[in-house]
């Protein structure tokens, strides 16, 4: 079983299908990969400014949206300048 | 049930799953179930420079039904088995799989 009771309690970064990047601690999830992400914020990104984060507090995000569930290494995150990123935003799924 | 016990044969292996928001990720194989949602360790993005958004993320779970492709390394499949085995499953398919959720 490809479990996400790993990542529980963990920071965990998010792509949603319509291409957001949804940082928080994963409290919860089940079988739908429906998700429980508290204190959250979303890092927005573009290709002519630094990353912004927009923040959200307690999310529910629907199994459906969820791409992809990343294990953030705190240690590299801090490490990076997010508002020196410039790149463009992810494709939603259904680029056709 | 096939694909599933055949994705559990390669844990351990470097893959690349491409995804069908285009974004390509390397990494080990580590766990694969019953809908073939993969993690994988170690992961790389195939075109980070295009893709700095997962810098920080050494390992991450992928939701089966985003894949659209996952790439293998072709030493690391008996596709004559693989072949045969598909045959059997098209002529008496097991139960529906993933499908026989009840919601």
């Amino acid at each position: 079983m490809a479990e996400l009771q790993k990542f529980v309690d963990l920071t965990v970064e998010i792509i949603t299908s319509d291409g957001r990047v949804i940082v928080g601690l994963l409290k919860g999830f089940d079988q739908t990969i429906n998700v429980i992400l508290s204190n959250c914020h979303e890092r927005v990104y573009s290709e002519n400014e630094g990353v912004e984060k927009m923040s959200l507090g307690l999310y529910i995000i629907r199994g459906d949206n969820i791409v992809l569930i990343g294990e953030l290494d705190q240690e590299r995150d801090a490490s990076i300048n997010l508002s020196e990123i410039r790149a463009a935003p992810i494709n939603d799924i259904t680029r056709r | 049930m096939l694909f599933y016990s055949f994705f559990k044969t390669l844990i351990g292996h470097q893959v690349t799953v491409e995804l069908k928001n285009d974004l390509a990720i390397t990494g080990v194989l580590t766990s694969v179930d019953q809908f073939l949602n993969i993690k994988l360790d170690d992961i790389r993005v195939v075109d980070d420079a295009k893709y700095p958004h997962m810098m920080a993320v050494k390992n991450c779970f992928i939701r089966g039904s985003v894949v659209r492709y996952v790439q293998l390394p072709a030493s690391a499949v008996d596709t004559a088995l693989l072949q045969d085995a598909a045959r059997r499953e098209a002529q008496q398919p097991t139960t529906g799989g993933a499908h026989s959720i009840s919601r």
